[in-house]
């Protein structure tokens, strides 16, 4: 634990990606096989459940610092890290790490950590306030961000790929691969993350999704029209269909298994030839087309399908791209031939189970005037591939582009909410949302309207039962909940923390099927300064 | 209860008493001074007292024309109905708490003070009062300065690790005491030369002329990029982000404060490295000093002085926060 603690606090106090990746490499080294593991399981952005609330570590605290309980809020409230407040508070002066305590840091979860989920809170508390009491700062601060389920790196999946290549030897596609689905951090994985051939032993493992950047400008930048392939940008869930050893397996872009959740689309896989990987979009569909991704939402928060639900909100599969054929990889196949390759597949499929249908426009311009067109089709707007692009991994620039139509529009997430006016008095419809800068996330906007009433209800149980903290009428919520938000304008400021101040912000959507990882960042709007221009916000609403 | 010996005025905080003001925010016929930063002194009264140790900042910030009375530690002299005396704050060079006497009534102003030794001033001397006025920059119980050698042992350990990386080390510390404390401190480390940034170099040299002793200093004049590789130059906190400093090509930045406690602080404004060296006194200290005083009043100025005047009333000690101009250098 103390040499991760140290590593953490490396990626923490640089900005050069070259270090970061340096750092992670030495670590990984180092290491014993199942630190690594582990390691590397929360460097690619896993997170371990809480162990426990925030409520019960702040009245240990309380007894602990022997502070009166409104000064240890206030102390919370300059510091903004529970985990961190604890550590400034019981770890005391002592931020050198003179402990001879070597724990290695899978013992201290699979031994130490894991096992307090079944122990009683008297176990608990004793346990955990002997570990504020003994350990140095960084490591004391570590702890409670594992305690809390709050432990970010500020590192991308990509550097932690870099890092594991550069270690094992093995290409980051590949690496990136054996990272996906569900995996037990320990020994036996670090070994399999070596080997030379790929294990992929369990039929059900998806490749990483390859993600496309947003299109900033006029498209004609990217060359010429007969280059690119473009497609609409569906409004449902991006998935990833696959067929092998006789068994269908339905992945979401967050690496969520969702399977059960559309039978439909199960059943008609089934007759794909065995050893067939797909990308693809899940939309809702009725009455010949796409509907508007609300509907899909409904079947999203079932817990159980009825045949009432499974009948009001029918599904499709929009296949993208192939991506495995007869069992043999075929990402490094340039996308005209897998294209090709997908649309002979899915000629005699059944109809659940389309191809995307490509956008003929032949020139940028014809393009423009159908993207114009993309509100009535209930689509975002264009997705543009490069004819001779691969299948790559992740977030790499140049080959993928998403060209949305409203540029004013952003992915953030909730962070505090507070009860309405009036006859919204007894219920949270006033909200915080942040963005992501550096593995934290800093307030941009705060709105007020753009849910239905019924969505106002669910979100509003949904906070009650997932406060952090109260500050008056403000609870600060688990940062785990996404929402479009769009706005009319976007400025520097220098009376806002985030640096930028937003014009009537207003929540699109609840983005249920995004993990708050994916939410945008801080640099992606500020990116927005630089693209928008004129509409400077009079007034600005917005964060605190 | 006797009227007070010190209120807040428009001007800044006054003795009736003694007919002076203590660190003015306006112009007045007599200033005593606690110190030379910014918002303690400022220009344009008739006369200013202060103690000897640092008259030679106080002149360099005002200019010739500004009449200056140096005032010995522990002197006593007559002011108005009054008998003051300054005492060693540990601040800075020459910084001062002022004590005040009247009619057997002792009032200690602290100004801005440490309790961490500094080789570059002498140590805080806590003074028997009735009624102490304190800052409380960092009254939150979060903040607590860890030993000063460990922090300076970080910061000697960043310049090593920097240098090895071919990178430049730029530590942003407030002009005016805390970069002098810095090169005072890393000689227990190095007798390498630190490269200054203008507005340093000139107050280093006021200290220097004083017979502090501090590492060997350049000023920073030269635009190549090579001649600061591996090196560790010392701006304010003004200079990061600014043209000035495309000089010195890749660099790993750090800054010097208190507020560095806080891992947000130091995000928020994007330095690599925080190192928490205040010239602040922190919360321990602040009770501390307090019980040292045996003041059965404490008067708080700036700084989170809500938070710990409450705490201080649920303790039973009296104690109550004045509204006042003064800043925080540390935050600049």
């Amino acid at each position: 634990m103390r040499a991760f603690a140290a590593l953490y606090e490396e990626l923490d106090t640089t900005q050069s990606t070259n270090l970061k990746v340096a750092a992670m490499s030495r670590y990984f080294r180092a290491a014993p096989p199942a630190d690594a593991a582990w390691a590397t399981y929360i460097l690619s952005g896993r997170r371990l459940k809480r162990f426990i609330g925030p409520a019960l570590l702040k009245r240990w605290l309380i007894e602990e610092a022997a502070l009166p309980e409104w000064l240890i809020d206030e102390s919370y409230s300059s510091v903004g890290d529970l985990a961190e407040t604890i550590a400034l508070l019981t770890a005391g002066t002592a931020h050198g790490d003179s402990s001879s305590d070597d724990t290695a840091l899978a013992d201290w979860l699979e031994e130490r950590l894991l096992p307090l989920r079944d122990a009683s809170d008297d176990v608990r508390r004793q346990t955990i306030t002997g570990w504020w009491r003994e350990l140095p700062y960084r490591q004391c601060f570590l702890l409670n961000k594992l305690l809390t389920g709050e432990l970010r790196v500020g590192v991308s999946q990509l550097l932690v790929t870099r890092a594991l290549a550069d270690v094992t030897g093995i290409e980051r596609t590949e690496l990136a691969g054996r990272l996906m689905g569900e995996w037990q951090p320990g020994a036996l994985f670090w070994q399999t993350l070596h080997a030379a051939e790929s294990p992929r032993s369990d039929p059900a493992v998806p490749y990483p999704f390859f993600l496309a950047s947003p299109l900033e400008g006029d498209p004609v930048q990217l060359g010429e029209r007969a280059d690119w392939q473009a497609e609409w940008k569906w409004d449902g869930i991006r998935g990833q269909l696959i067929r092998r050893a006789g068994e269908c397996h339905l992945w979401s872009r967050g690496e969520e298994r969702i399977t059960e959740r559309f039978p439909e689309i199960v059943d008609a896989a089934g007759s794909l030839p065995d050893g067939v990987v797909l990308d693809g979009e899940v939309v809702a569909w009725k009455d010949g087309r796409v509907q508007p991704f609300a509907l899909l939402q409904q079947r999203i928060g079932r817990k159980k399908l009825t045949a009432a639900i499974l009948s009001t909100v029918p599904v499709r599969f929009l296949a993208y791209d192939l991506l495995e054929l007869d069992g043999q990889d075929y990402r490094s196949t340039p996308l005209r031939e897998r294209r090709e390759q997908l649309e002979k597949l899915l000629q005699q499929a059944s109809p659940l189970m389309e191809v995307s249908p490509l956008v003929a426009a032949p020139t940028w311009e014809a393009l423009a005037a159908e993207r114009a067109e993309s509100r009535k089709r209930n689509v975002e707007g264009l997705m543009l591939k490069a004819l001779d692009s691969s299948y790559g991994t992740g977030r790499q620039r140049g080959a993928w582009w998403k060209w949305k139509i409203d540029p004013h529009s952003f992915d953030a997430v909730m962070i505090y909410a507070q009860p309405g006016q009036g006859r919204r008095s007894n219920l949270y419809t006033d909200y915080t949302f942040g963005v992501w800068r550096d593995g934290e996330l800093v307030p941009v906007a705060k709105a007020y309207s753009g849910l239905s009433n019924s969505e106002i209800s669910q979100l509003d149980r949904w906070i009650r039962a997932h406060t952090v903290e109260k500050f008056g009428p403000v609870r600060s919520v688990e940062p785990t909940q996404v929402f479009e938000l769009a706005y009319e304008g976007i400025a520097a400021s220098g009376r806002h923390k985030s640096g930028i101040a937003l014009r009537f912000p207003r929540i699109v959507r609840w983005r249920t099927d995004k993990p708050a990882s994916e939410a945008d960042t801080l640099a992606d709007l500020q990116a927005m300064l630089t693209t928008t221009s004129g509409d400077a916000p009079d007034a600005a609403p917005g964060s605190s | 209860m006797p009227p007070p010996l010190v209120t807040v005025t428009e001007n800044g905080l006054y003795c009736p008493a003694g007919e002076f003001h203590i660190d003015p925010w306006r112009p007045v016929p007599t200033a005593v001074i606690t110190h030379a930063h910014g918002d303690h002194l400022r220009y344009g009264s008739t006369r200013y007292l202060l103690a000897e140790p640092g008259v030679a900042i106080a002149r360099h910030r005002l200019g010739m024309d500004h009449e200056l009375a140096p005032i010995k530690y522990g002197e006593r002299l007559q002011l108005g109905a009054t008998t003051i005396s300054l005492h060693p704050a540990g601040h800075i060079l020459g910084s001062a708490q002022v004590r005040i006497e009247h009619q057997g009534h002792v009032w200690v102003v602290s100004g801005d003070y440490k309790r961490q030794p500094d080789p570059t001033c002498a140590p805080f001397e806590p003074l028997q009062c009735d009624v102490f006025i304190s800052e409380a920059t960092f009254a939150l119980p979060v903040y607590q300065w860890q030993p000063t050698g460990e922090v300076v042992e970080e910061i000697y350990e960043w310049w090593r690790a920097n240098r090895e990386r071919g990178l430049a080390s730029v530590l942003f510390c407030y002009a005016l005491g805390k970069a002098q404390r810095v090169l005072a401190e890393l000689r227990a480390f190095t007798d390498e030369t630190v490269y200054l940034h203008g507005a340093v170099n000139v107050l280093t040299d006021v200290y220097r002329q004083q017979g502090l002793a501090m590492l060997p200093t350049m000023p920073v004049t030269g635009e190549r990029k090579s001649d600061y590789r591996g090196a560790l130059i010392i701006a304010p906190p003004s200079a990061a982000g600014t043209p000035w400093m495309r000089r010195f090509g890749d660099h790993s930045s750090g800054f010097c404060s208190g507020w560095m406690r806080v891992r947000g602080n130091r995000r928020r404004r994007g330095y690599d490295r925080g190192f928490v060296l205040s010239d602040h006194v922190d919360w321990p200290g602040l009770i501390e000093t307090f019980k040292a005083t045996g003041a059965r009043k404490i008067l708080l100025t700036h700084g989170y002085s809500d938070a710990l005047a409450r705490y201080l009333n649920e303790l039973g000690i009296a104690a109550g926060a004045l509204e006042t101009a003064y800043g925080d250098e540390e935050q600049q």
